[in-house]
């Protein structure tokens, strides 16, 4: 496309059927506990990425 | 849905419900503004009177722009229906099993923070440290309530932990034993305020922890002026020297330096940045949890600076990228690619369920903001929980349930927000927090751009 770029992103419709497998980290073990921050945690299912 | 902004020279186009992020030109971005308000003709007629002075933009221009939006569109890449709703209990459902507990092994502290959400450690309570027999029951609370789930958390909290050392390597001891005995990954993490780092420590939390936290709230006269010790002095010069040889012989494993910053220093991208100075590469600075009406909070009225500091910190660390002098900065890690799936994005972080915090005396909360808080005890690790019905609120409380978030753009990156500071600020966890809102949406809006700006430069 001439006027269009899109970035490589992850679809968030492709994780529905397999995702939710509790595997990646808490947002609050991580630097944050007193904000949410779930989308900065990494996926840890390779079925799912 | 579709968020549109321009940033940093970018036409930044996110479509929400996909996860889809397009960097377009200014026809491009005039056509999808219009794109659901206006016909094709009118869209055409629109664009030539706007652009009558730029020769290249003909109608067949513009309808060329206006059917690589259709093709999108039909790819399910731009202006894609949210179709996650109708699955949300369900969703929720996956992640309502233990995984990860705070654990408060010590209600005391060695600094008198002026603004620590746990009451200098006491936690509404009274100084209290845990035992190892608690702290054994907690690890067995957690894997037992654990399910099929194979990593497991547990952070070392107060207080200070370090106040309580011996338990702490007591139970990395038994975190092991649990490993070799179910198969079960205990991930420690240590958060400390750094007063009692020595060599011994730095090289057990070296060894043993595969994240420590490290608070420091930035510049020397930042930090010591709500960072003090027992005794009133400040705590900058007996930390950052600990700190520094903590993370000189970390070897690539995580920490983070993280900092609280209140309206005593809105110009906090500067602490950033000095933290960045100091030779510190994985960072992060939260705005202060309090009761409106201490002196330090943050106010609505605050939020243009504090908004612009977001801004001003994303410039300087795309520019110390390019001079190879990058750093992490916590709420700009946002990877398009490798993020959570749709069930974690709608569920929010676990609180009550995913994630419970446990005190000395082994009570059990739904998170550390919770603790101290009567309404919110939900049992203890002697008895196991004994308050389902306020787990049951947790269970029930996802992404869908907070109305406020149905049209925001920024509503899969942060969940629907924290349900401490909803709480805290209106009563309700399915509530939000409008101050944290606006900042989070800002540092979404800067993280998108830095990954485009990222991108471009590696398709350059």
């Amino acid at each position: 496309m001439k006027r269009i770029v899109t970035l490589t992103t992850k679809n968030l419709r492709d994780t529905l059927t397999k995702g939710g497998c509790g595997e990646c980290q808490t947002s609050c073990q991580s630097a944050s506990k007193t904000s949410c921050s779930v989308a900065n945690q990494k996926c840890e299912n390779k079925d799912n990425q | 849905m579709v968020h549109q902004y321009k940033k940093n020279g970018y036409n930044i186009i996110m479509d929400v419900n996909s996860g889809a992020v397009h960097v377009v030109d200014d026809l491009a971005y005039d056509v999808i503004a219009r794109y659901e308000t206006a016909d094709k003709q009118q869209i055409v007629t629109e664009l030539l009177k706007k652009y009558a002075d730029v020769p290249e933009i003909t109608e067949t221009e513009i309808l060329d722009s206006i059917a690589d939006v259709e093709e999108l569109k039909e790819g399910g890449d731009l202006f894609s229906e949210d179709t996650f709703r109708q699955h949300a209990g369900e969703l929720k459902k996956r992640l309502s099993t233990l995984k990860a507990i705070c654990l408060n092994v010590a209600h005391d502290c060695n600094l008198r923070c002026k603004y620590c959400f746990a009451d200098e450690g006491e936690y509404r309570g009274k100084r209290e440290i845990m035992s190892l027999e608690v702290g054994k029951k907690a690890f067995d609370f957690l894997v037992e309530n654990s399910g099929t789930r194979r990593n497991l958390e547990v952070d070392f909290f107060g207080g200070e932990p370090l106040m309580n050392f011996k338990v702490v390597k007591e139970l990395t001891e038994y975190a092991k034993e649990i490993k070799q005995k179910t198969g079960k990954n205990i991930r420690l993490t240590l958060t400390t305020n750094g007063m009692l780092l020595n060599d011994e420590v730095i090289e057990f939390a070296n060894r043993e922890m595969e994240n420590v936290v490290l608070s420091l709230d930035g510049r020397k006269e930042v930090n010591d002026k709500m960072r003090p010790t027992a005794n009133g002095k400040g705590s900058y010069e007996i930390i950052v020297p600990k700190f520094k040889k903590l993370v000189e012989s970390r070897n690539g494993k995580t920490y983070y330096i993280r900092g609280t910053f209140t309206n005593h220093n809105l110009d906090f991208a500067k602490d950033i940045l000095h933290y960045a100075d100091l030779g510190f590469k994985e960072l992060s600075i939260e705005p202060v949890v309090c009761d409106p009406s201490e002196e330090y909070a943050i106010h609505k009225g605050d939020l243009p600076t504090i908004l612009e500091q977001y801004d001003i910190l994303a410039d300087e660390m795309l520019k110390r990228e390019e001079e190879g002098k990058g750093f992490l900065f916590y709420h700009y890690m946002i990877d398009l690619k490798h993020g959570p799936c749709i069930a974690k994005l709608v569920s929010g972080c676990g609180v009550g369920l995913e994630y419970l915090a446990i005190t000395p005396n082994g009570d059990i909360y739904p998170c550390h903001q919770f603790v101290g808080e009567d309404e919110f005890r939900l049992g203890n690790v002697e008895t196991g929980i004994e308050r389902t019905d306020i787990q049951d609120k947790f269970r029930g409380s996802h992404l869908y349930e907070k109305e406020e978030c149905a049209n925001c753009f920024a509503k899969f990156y942060c969940s629907g927000g924290c349900a401490a500071n909803a709480y805290h600020a209106h009563g309700n966890i399915n509530g939000i927090y409008e101050i944290g809102c606006e900042m989070q949406r800002r540092r979404v809006e800067n993280a998108v751009m830095m990954e485009v700006h990222r991108a471009m430069r590696e398709a350059e």
